[in-house]
C-alpha cells in the first residue's frame, strides 16, 4: 500500500498554503468555493465524456461510425451540442406553473452534484465523506424524483404529466431494491463510512469477499440502479416512442440540458456506487497471499482504477441499453415488486447469516 | 358464382352484366342493403373489398367490391346510384361489413353522399369546415372557397359526429359527443415519434389503459386520385409509387398491369420476371422497415439500425437497375423502363444468403429476447372474423388466419411459377403479427431464388404505339403489396386521361383494426399494435 500515490498530500499542501496565506475562515471560503467549481467542473467534463462515449459505443453495437467530424474520430462533437445547447431559446410555455418549472431542472442536477460529491474517486480526493455516506448517497440521490414529478406536473401537458406519473411509481419502487442492495454491503463491511468501506476491501474485493450473497446483490444493485437512471430498457417515463420525451418533453436550450446532463451522470454514479461497494472502488486488485502480484498492482494509481471499474459497469448499462426493448409499466412494477424486492430481502438475510458465522 | 346472381337478381329486381369474367349487379338504392345483407348471409360474402365512388355525370353512384373468405378469387360487383341533390343519401352497409365504416365516410368526404344509418358521418380526410365535394365533376377548386388558414388552430378534444338514422320512414338527423365530457383525452400525433407519419389519434385514457381510440386522418392528403383525372397514363404511374412509398414498386406494377389487361398489350417475359423479383426485393425492403420499426416502438433501437442495415443493401441494388431508391420509378405500361444492369443477378445472388444469415442474427436478437416476447405474447387478440369484416389484408390479416393473399388467390406476373408459401398463423396475436413479416422474408428470398437463374432473354419493353388510351370500360386489378391488397379501379371514357381512379389503401383499414384491437390495452402496447399493422400514413391520404 505504501507505494500509491496518494492525492491527499496534495490538497492537504493546498489547505497548508491557503491557511498560511489567509487564516482559517478565509481558507475555509476559499477552498469551498474551489471544491465547488472543480466538481462543477468534473461534472461538466465527464458529462461530456460520457454523451461521447455513448454515441461512439451505441453506434458500434449498431455497426455505425458514429460522430465522425468535429474532431478527429469526433471527440468535439459534445461539446460542439453543448454549445448549441447553450445558445437555444428558453421556450415559455403558455400557462404553465412557472415557478415550479423553472427551478424542476436545478432540482434534479442539485440531487445529482450532491451524490457526485460523496464518491470516492481517487485515493485521498473525496469531499464528503460522512459516517453515514450510504445513507446519504441513498438520501440525496432520491432527490431527482422530486424535480421529475414537478417537471412533469408544471409543463401543463398530458405527455409530461402520463412521464412524471410513471417516474414517481418508478423510481420509488426501484429505490427499495438499491438500498436493500447496498444494505446487504453495509452489513458485510459493518460501516456506511465510504471511505472505510473502500479500505476494508483492501485485501480482496467485497464481490469476492462476500461469496454468494454479495453477487447477488451486485447484480440485484446493477438492475435497480439502472431503472433508477431511466435508461433503457427502464426508460419508461421518457420512453420516446410512447410519450416523445416524457416528462422533459416541454423543456428547451440549458434547461433541457440540465435534465440531459443529469441523466449520464446518473448512469455514472450508479456505476460509481456499484464499483465502489463491490468491486473496491479505487482499490486495486489484492488477493491475499499474492505479494509480488499485489505489489505491481499497488503501482497502477488509484483514480485509473476507479474510472476504470465505473467505466466497466457503464459499459454493462450500454449494452444492455442499446440490446433491449422497453419494459411495459405493469412489466416493470412485478418485476420489482414481485421479483427484485424479495431477492433482496432474502439476500440480506444470507448476507446476516453469513456475516455472523 | 351464377346461383347468388340469379337469385339477387330475382329478389332485388337487378341488372346482371358481365366484365372480363367479373359479375355486376346494378341495383336501385333502396334495395343495396338488403341485397348486400342477402348475399352476406345467405352466400357469405364476408369480405367488402372496396368501395368506390362515381360521379356519373348526372347520378352519383357508388361501386362495391365483394369477396368470399372461403372462395377468394371471384370477385362480385354490386353498383348503385342516387340522384345528384344537394342531399344525395344511401343506405349504409357498416352494419354488415366493419370496413364500410371509413369507406363511406371517404365517399361522403369527396361525393357528398351520406349514408344513412351510418355512425359516424364525419369527413374522413378533408377539414370538416371544407367547401363542395373534391371528386364530384363539378367542383369548383377556386382557392378562394376554401382559403389556407394564416392562424394558428387548436386542436379540440371534443367533437361533435354527425349521423343519420331512419326511424318510423323518417329521417332525423343526429349529433353525439365523441368523448364523454369527463375523459382524459391524448393527442398522439399527428406529430409524434411513433406514427409511423402523420396519423391522428385522439386516445382516451383511463390511468394507462386506452379506453377508445379515434383515428383522424388528411394531414398528408395529396388528392392523388383527383390528380389522376387530369393525367395521362404515362405520368399516374409516378403518382402510384408515391402512395405506400415502402411498396412503391407493387403499386405500380399494378397500375401497369391494369392499364396493360385494358389495352390487351403483351408484355416480354423478360419483364415479367424483372418486375416480380423487384416486387420481391421491395417486399423485403418493406418487411425489414416494418420490422425495425417495430422493435423500435418497443424501444429497441438497435434492432431498427439492423433492418434499416440490411434494407441498404436491396436499395442499393435499385439504384444500380432503376436510378431511384426509395422510388425505384421502374415499371412502365409494356414492361420495365430500362434493362437491368449487368451486376443486377450478381448482386442479387449476394444478397440471398446475407439475408438469410442476418434473419438468423435477427431472431436470435430479437424474437428470442424474452422482454421482447413479453411484450408480445398474449396481446392484441384480432380474430379471423373480425379480420375480415374490417378487411384487414396482408400479413395483419394472415396472422389472424385469413389466407388473402393475392399472388396465390389470383396470381399474376410468375407467381403461378413458382414455389413458395403463403405464411399463415392462427392465434392473431401481436407476436403472430410480429413473426409473420420475418417469414415472410424468407418466401420472398426463395421466389427470387428461383426467379432470378431464369431471366429470359429478349425485349423489356412492349412500348405501346403513340398515346395509351384506355378502351371505354371500368377495369380492375389486385395485387399483394407489403401491406395487403392493394387495388386499381380505373374508369375511362377512352381518352388519354381516365374518367376516374380508384386505389384501395391496404392501409386504412390496418388502422381500423387497430382502433378495433386497441382498447384494453396500454399506451406502451397501443404503440406496439400499430406498429405490428404496419400501416404506411401516405397510403390512406393518397
Amino acid at each position: 500500500m505504501q507505494q500509491m500515490i496518494s492525492l491527499q498530500d496534495l490538497t492537504l499542501w493546498i489547505d497548508e498554503f491557503l491557511r498560511n496565506l489567509f487564516g482559517g475562515t478565509w481558507a475555509l471560503l476559499i477552498e469551498f468555493v474551489l471544491i465547488g467549481l472543480a466538481l462543477l467542473v468534473a461534472y461538466a467534463v465527464l458529462a461530456l465524456f460520457l454523451i461521447y462515449a455513448e454515441r461512439k459505443i451505441c453506434a458500434f453495437f449498431q455497426c455505425r461510425i458514429g460522430p465522425n467530424r468535429v474532431g478527429i474520430w469526433g471527440i468535439f462533437q459534445s461539446t460542439a451540442d453543448m454549445i448549441k445547447i447553450l445558445l437555444k431559446e428558453l421556450i415559455r410555455i403558455n400557462r404553465a406553473d412557472h415557478f415550479l418549472f423553472r427551478i424542476a431542472s436545478f432540482i434534479v442536477i442539485i440531487g445529482s452534484i450532491c451524490t457526485f460529491a460523496a464518491l470516492p474517486f481517487a485515493k485521498g480526493i473525496q469531499v464528503l465523506d460522512f459516517n453515514i455516506g450510504v445513507f446519504y448517497i441513498l438520501a440525496i440521490s432520491s432527490l431527482g424524483v422530486v424535480g421529475i414529478l414537478m417537471a412533469g406536473w408544471s409543463s401543463n401537458s398530458k405527455y409530461t404529466m402520463i412521464g412524471a406519473m410513471r417516474s414517481g411509481a418508478q423510481l420509488l419502487s426501484y429505490e427499495l431494491s438499491c438500498g436493500l442492495s447496498l444494505l446487504a454491503v453495509v452489513v458485510l463491511a459493518g460501516t456506511m463510512q465510504v471511505s472505510q468501506i473502500v479500505e476494508q476491501q483492501s485485501d480482496l474485493w467485497f464481490i469476492f469477499k462476500g461469496h454468494i450473497p454479495a453477487c447477488i446483490a451486485f447484480v440485484t444493485y446493477l438492475i435497480a440502479g439502472h431503472a433508477e437512471t431511466n435508461r433503457g430498457p427502464f426508460d419508461l417515463p421518457e420512453a420516446e416512442s410512447e410519450l416523445t420525451a416524457g416528462y422533459h418533453t416541454e423543456y428547451s436550450g440549458i434547461q433541457f440540458g440540465f435534465f440531459y446532463l443529469a441523466e449520464y451522470l446518473n448512469m455514472f454514479i450508479i456505476a460509481a456506487i456499484a464499483a465502489t461497494m463491490f468491486l473496491g472502488g479505487w482499490m486495486p486488485l489484492h488477493i491475499p497471499g499474492w505479494e509480488s502480484f499485489n505489489k505491481v498492482m499497488d503501482y497502477i494509481p488509484s483514480f485509473v482504477w476507479f474510472f476504470g471499474k465505473t467505466g466497466f459497469c457503464i459499459f454493462l448499462a450500454l449494452w444492455v441499453r442499446w440490446s433491449f426493448p422497453r419494459l411495459r409499466i405493469d412489466q416493470l412494477l412485478n418485476l420489482e415488486w414481485k421479483i427484485l424486492m424479495p431477492i433482496c430481502l432474502i439476500n440480506l438475510l444470507l448476507m446476516s447469516v453469513a456475516v455472523i458465522f | 358464382m351464377k346461383e347468388p346472381i340469379e337469385k339477387i337478381a330475382e329478389l332485388y329486381n337487378a341488372e346482371t352484366t358481365e366484365n372480363g369474367g367479373r359479375y355486376e349487379l346494378t341495383l336501385a338504392k333502396e334495395n343495396i342493403h338488403d341485397a348486400a345483407a342477402y348475399l352476406k348471409r345467405e352466400y357469405g360474402y364476408d369480405f367488402l373489398l372496396e368501395m368506390v365512388g362515381m360521379d356519373y355525370g348526372d347520378t352519383l353512384g357508388v361501386i362495391y367490391y365483394l369477396s368470399q373468405s372461403t372462395n377468394p378469387a371471384p370477385l362480385l360487383v354490386l353498383k348503385t346510384s342516387t340522384e345528384k341533390s344537394d342531399y344525395p343519401e344511401l343506405y349504409s352497409v357498416c352494419d354488415l361489413w366493419d370496413s364500410a365504416e371509413f369507406y363511406e365516410r371517404e365517399v361522403y368526404d369527396f361525393f357528398g353522399i351520406m349514408f344513412i344509418n351510418h355512425p359516424d358521418m364525419r369527413r374522413i380526410f378533408l377539414r370538416s369546415d371544407w367547401n363542395g365535394y373534391p371528386l364530384r365533376k363539378d367542383y369548383d377548386a377556386n382557392p378562394e372557397l376554401n382559403p389556407i388558414p394564416h392562424r394558428n388552430e387548436f386542436l379540440v378534444d371534443m367533437e361533435r359526429v354527425p349521423s343519420i338514422t331512419m326511424s318510423m320512414g323518417k329521417e332525423i338527423e343526429t349529433t353525439r359527443s365523441l368523448f364523454d365530457h369527463d375523459e382524459y383525452i391524448v393527442n398522439f400525433g399527428p406529430q409524434h415519434p411513433a406514427m409511423h407519419g402523420v396519423l391522428h389519434l385522439r386516445v382516451s385514457l383511463d390511468g394507462e389503459v386506452v379506453k377508445s381510440v379515434d383515428p383522424n386522418f388528411g394531414y398528408i392528403h395529396r388528392g392523388v386520385e383527383k390528380l389522376c383525372e387530369r393525367y395521362t397514363y404515362p405520368q399516374i404511374l409516378h403518382l402510384t409509387d408515391r402512395l405506400d412509398y415502402l411498396s412503391g414498386t407493387i403499386n405500380r406494377h399494378a397500375f401497369c398491369l391494369c392499364c396493360e389487361k385494358a389495352l390487351g398489350l403483351e408484355v416480354p417475359e423478360r419483364a415479367v420476371y424483372i418486375r416480380t423479383i423487384f416486387d420481391e426485393l421491395t417486399r423485403i425492403a418493406s418487411h425489414l422497415l416494418g420490422w425495425g420499426s417495430m422493435c423500435m416502438d418497443m424501444g429497441s433501437i438497435t434492432a431498427f439500425i439492423y433492418g434499416m442495415r440490411d434494407r441498404e443493401k436491396i436499395m442499393d441494388i435499385f439504384e444500380e437497375t432503376a436510378g431511384g431508391r426509395l422510388m425505384a420509378n421502374y415499371s412502365v405500361i409494356g414492361g420495365v423502363a430500362n434493362d437491368i444492369h449487368p451486376n443486377f443477378v450478381k448482386r442479387v445472388k449476394e444478397f440471398i444468403p446475407y439475408m438469410r444469415k442476418m434473419m438468423k442474427e435477427h431472431h436470435l436478437f430479437f424474437t428470442g429476447n424474452p422482454i421482447a416476447r413479453g411484450r408480445m405474447d398474449g396481446i392484441g387478440y384480432l380474430s379471423k372474423e373480425k379480420a375480415i369484416s374490417i378487411g384487414a389484408t396482408g400479413p395483419g390479416g394472415r396472422a389472424s388466419g385469413w389466407r388473402n393473399d393475392i399472388r396465390k388467390i389470383e396470381p399474376y406476373a410468375v407467381y403461378d411459377k413458382v414455389d413458395f408459401e403463403e405464411v399463415i398463423r392462427a392465434d392473431g396475436l401481436t407476436f403472430d403479427r410480429y413473426v409473420i413479416r420475418l417469414d415472410e422474408i424468407e418466401q420472398s428470398l426463395r421466389i427470387i431464388e428461383q426467379l432470378i437463374d431464369r431471366i429470359p432473354e429478349g425485349a423489356f419493353l412492349n412500348k405501346p404505339k403513340g398515346v395509351v388510351k384506355l378502351p371505354a370500360g371500368e377495369y380492375f386489378q389486385r395485387v399483394e403489396n407489403a401491406r395487403g391488397q392493394f387495388c386499381v379501379h380505373i374508369t375511362s371514357k377512352g381518352d388519354a386521361k381516365p374518367y376516374r381512379v380508384k386505389f384501395r389503401s391496404p392501409c386504412l383499414t390496418l388502422v381500423s383494426a387497430l382502433k378495433e384491437v386497441a382498447p384494453t390495452h396500454k399506451i406502451a402496447d397501443l404503440i406496439m399494435l400499430g406498429a405490428s399493422f404496419d400501416y404506411v400514413i401516405p397510403c390512406i391520404d393518397r
